[in-house]
């Protein structure tokens, strides 16, 4: 008897397309049954970009308030929703969705569903978000082109006909940062990460199911030819790897590439006899999202204090140990690919060959930072005391709870951050503060007692899309009101 | 015939012919310099030693290094004595290229593959656009000839895949695009300025022009690619949605080397996976084990490709193509075996650069 298999097809314009390419992702399914995704070949993504007004128009179609409302029905349809799944009249629900992720990516079930609840809330909170990016701009806006804000008219127009993004599989939550594209009546061709094909996926058809026009989504599980199909074809593109692929994109203006983001915690010289009081956001940054995610810490410079705070965190990180992925506190990850956690235990331990660092969490672990358990691989929280602040090992950033302590002055932090996506600031140092604001180097600032992976939805995060796909022009009229 | 005896036919049609070609390349009245000097340090005599195709196997794999670093000259069999000669070089090599030579053996392919193909296909009369590597390649001739051969003249845009393997080595991706662009704008300038009705390409330069016109909209009535791999997908997506199903699709594999493999009809069974058949008997594929390739694989297993090619004009035994593919069953119109989904040697476990032009 034939296999039965669940196929996730490619979605053009929001049609599914079954490619003879396929992936096996194998037997991930509650029901037991295989799970394969479609392959789309480059081809077919630069053809349907030809037709993207097909996309455009359906948006327009629909004012942007009821596109609003839409996403807030979304969020609660992505949460709770039997949403269409497959190609043969299938159905998914959460519980399906959570297991189905948690056995593709590694993540246990409560990081799947604290994930899960991250984009249901950037879609609930739609409309504040798309306050922040705008900075109160009304709604009318998207639908008219102009808005008035206190006595000027202010006209905006699309210089993207299209946002292509190709996502990442290590963090689900990840997917929260395309949504407001549509709200914004922009059409978006998403490339999955080969591990998560479920989450956009899901989040398509609840947006489908709540009212938005199928048109407006392009879902292409493809190729690396395929990825850079969709980046090069949209109008713009958003992009996540490593810091090869930020090299790679570094040219193109229309691309924004998000690397490895080597977030970190600062502790002012203000706070630092204060670090107990900061020792919880210290850990939570490093570790919350099982260690996942671009806005975790893979740094923390204190001024002074090295030896305490490195090993109070050191003993808290120590005890957050694997657990079944079904279980309620389970808080790290296992790896899809075993081989990919054991070349990082590798290169972390051939790191410390180089002296000047020292992994202080050893000393408070049972056992090694290798475990095969509950049938899988984790590598276990780790903490790198770095005596040497420019060791190796001082400003790298893995995809499980790694983080290196660092001592340096405050007056020399800003200096040494490099590129840094998130960094928290422990201080209430007024000076320091507008030394902060005015670095470079900082995309996301926190300021406080604050972990790195909080989350304010009137913030843009990881660059302001709206800016990103809407620019300003000068409007003007002697004759009548504009907006 | 029935299909056993036509593939029987075909053994026995291939052994004699080996015969024969080893007899006029290791021949002192027809050889060549390059084989016969080879014979004397080999310590055995081909002529006399190989009966049939089976006895190549005592060949090890041709090293194609031998047609970069050896004067063609003298691979010239005494028999054509000084006749004047085509040099023609293989696609994307960088440095010293590998040549062979030739006479009339592009004819000799090309005139059968027109052949194969009824008058409706190519229309007969229809002028035809070549768009790919012209300059020293063999294909330049080739593609004038088979348009000659069906009453009409051919146009060509030149495409050369050394700059391209250069611009992609050099990580120049920016630059590789441009000059795609570059080849598909002056395509599409014969195509509205000329009335062509068939073309030969690649298959990335056709999806190239169909991004920017519509193939049979322009008139196009049979399209001819051949160079890089195609998945069953990619051959659907080509004949669904580039040719718009509305454009005879002509599939082929081929090389300087080989001359070139026909591909069969597709059938609904075959759900777009594409078998090619060599120009057999002067061209030979099989498909090894890439551990001895005196070994075939089984039907339907993936293997590396193995050519040999024997005409009275070159020998060359048993190379090791840089491609796998599966190894299919004889059909009716070709009754020796095929080779399925080709595909670059490795290229699961590899990178390789392909598939740009």
């Amino acid at each position: 008897m034939e296999e039965k298999i669940s196929h996730i097809p490619v979605l053009r314009f929001g049609e599914a397309y079954r490619s003879l390419d396929t992936n096996d992702l194998g037997n991930v399914l509650r029901s037991g049954v295989r799970l394969e995704v479609s392959v789309a070949n480059a081809g077919i993504i630069r053809r349907d970009k030809l037709s993207i007004e097909k996309g455009r128009s359906a948006l327009r179609a629909i004012p942007a308030d009821t596109l609003l409302d839409y996403a807030e029905k979304a969020a609660e349809l992505y949460l709770d929703g039997e949403l269409p799944f497959g190609m043969d009249g299938e159905t998914q629900s959460v519980g399906d969705y959570v297991a189905a992720l948690s056995e593709l990516t590694g993540l246990p079930h409560s990081l799947c569903r604290s994930n899960m609840f991250k984009v249901a809330a950037a879609l609930q909170n739609i409309r504040a978000v798309l306050t922040g990016l705008t900075r109160g701009l009304p709604p009318e806006l998207f639908d008219k082109g102009c808005a008035r804000l206190g006595d000027i008219d202010m006209n905006f127009y699309p210089i993207a006909d299209s946002l292509g993004v190709t996502l990442p599989s290590n963090s689900p939550g990840v997917n929260s940062l395309w949504l407001p594209a549509l709200v914004m009546k922009t059409p978006v061709f998403l490339k999955p990460g080969r591990e998560d094909p479920l989450t956009p996926y899901r989040i398509i058809q609840a947006m489908i199911a709540a009212g938005f026009p199928k048109e407006a989504f392009g879902f292409y599980p493809t190729t690396h030819e395929g990825g850079d199909a969709i980046l090069l074809s949209c109008g713009r593109g958003i992009v996540f790897g490593s810091d090869a692929t930020v090299k790679k994109y570094s040219g193109y203006s229309n691309i924004q590439v998000h690397g490895s983001g080597r977030s970190k915690v600062l502790i002012g010289d203000d706070m630092a006899e204060d670090w107990e009081s900061h020792l919880d956001v210290m850990v939570e940054s490093v570790s919350a999202n099982g260690g996942r995610s671009c806005i975790n810490a893979s740094s923390v410079m204190v001024p002074s204090h090295f030896d305490e705070i490195s090993n109070a965190m050191a003993k808290k990180m120590a005890a957050i140990e694997p657990r079944a992925r079904a279980e309620e506190d389970a808080l790290i990850c296992g790896f899809a690919n075993a081989d990919f956690a054991k070349a990082m235990d590798e290169a972390i331990d051939d790191a410390l060959k180089t002296p000047g660092a020292v992994d202080l969490t050893a000393k408070y672990r049972n056992g090694p930072r290798l475990v095969e358990k509950y049938g899988q691989t984790f590598l276990c929280p780790t903490l790198i005391a770095c005596s040497d602040p420019d060791h190796p090992l001082a400003n790298t950033e893995y995809m499980f709870p790694f983080v290196s302590v660092v001592e340096r002055p405050q007056s020399e932090m800003l200096a040494a951050i490099g590129s840094t996506l998130v960094v928290s600031a422990v201080t209430e140092s007024e000076e320091w503060m507008s030394d902060l604001m005015a670095s470079p180097d900082i995309d996301r600032l926190n300021l406080g007692s604050v972990p790195t992976n909080w989350v304010q939805w009137e913030q843009p995060h990881e660059g302001n899309l709206f800016e990103f796909l809407y620019r300003r022009r000068a409007i003007q009229s002697k004759t009548r009101r504009i907006a | 015939m029935d299909s056993t005896n036509a593939v029987d036919a075909a053994k026995e049609d291939l052994d004699r012919y080996t015969r024969e070609m080893v007899q006029w390349h290791f021949s002192s009245e027809t050889g060549s310099p390059y084989w016969l000097d080879w014979a004397k340090e080999a310590g055995w005599n081909p002529a006399e030693e190989v009966k049939a195709f089976e006895d190549l196997m005592r060949f090890e794999n041709f090293d194609d290094e031998v047609l970069r670093d050896t004067d063609p000259a003298r691979f010239i069999p005494a028999a054509f004595g000084d006749r004047p000669y085509n040099i023609f070089e293989t696609g994307g090599t960088t440095g010293m290229p590998k040549q062979r030579i030739g006479w009339e053996d592009y004819k000799v392919d090309y005139s059968e593959f027109s052949d194969y193909y009824t008058d409706d296909f190519f229309p007969k009369g229809e002028n035809w656009l070549m768009v790919g590597p012209t300059g020293p390649r063999r294909l330049r001739l080739a593609i004038e000839h088979l348009a000659n051969r069906r009453g009409g003249a051919c146009y060509f845009i030149d495409l050369d895949p050394r700059w391209v393997k250069r611009l992609i080595r050099d990580g120049e991706y920016d630059m590789a695009r441009k000059y795609k662009e570059h080849v598909a704008e002056q395509a599409i300038t014969i195509m509205k300025g000329r009335k062509i009705g068939c073309m030969f390409t690649t298959p990335t330069i056709l999806e190239s022009l169909a991004e920017r016109i519509s193939i049979p909209g322009a008139g196009i009535k049979g399209v001819f690619v051949g160079g890089t791999t195609m998945t069953p997908q990619y051959v659907r997506f080509l004949t669904e949605e580039v040719l718009e199903g509305k454009v005879n699709f002509a599939p082929t594999y081929g090389n300087t080397l080989m001359g070139l493999a026909i591909s069969r009809p597709l059938t609904a069974e075959d759900n777009y996976s594409l078998t090619y058949y060599a120009p057999q008997p002067r061209a030979i594929l099989r498909i090894v084990n890439p551990k001895d390739s005196t070994q075939g694989v089984e039907y339907d297993e993936y293997g590396r490709v193995e050519l040999s090619t024997m005409t009275k004009e070159f020998f060359m035994p048993r190379f090791l193509e840089r491609d796998e593919a599966i190894r299919r069953q004889p059909c009716e119109r070709f009754p020796w075996d095929g080779v399925g989904d080709v595909r670059p040697f490795e290229s699961t476990t590899k990178k390789v650069i392909e598939g740009v032009y």
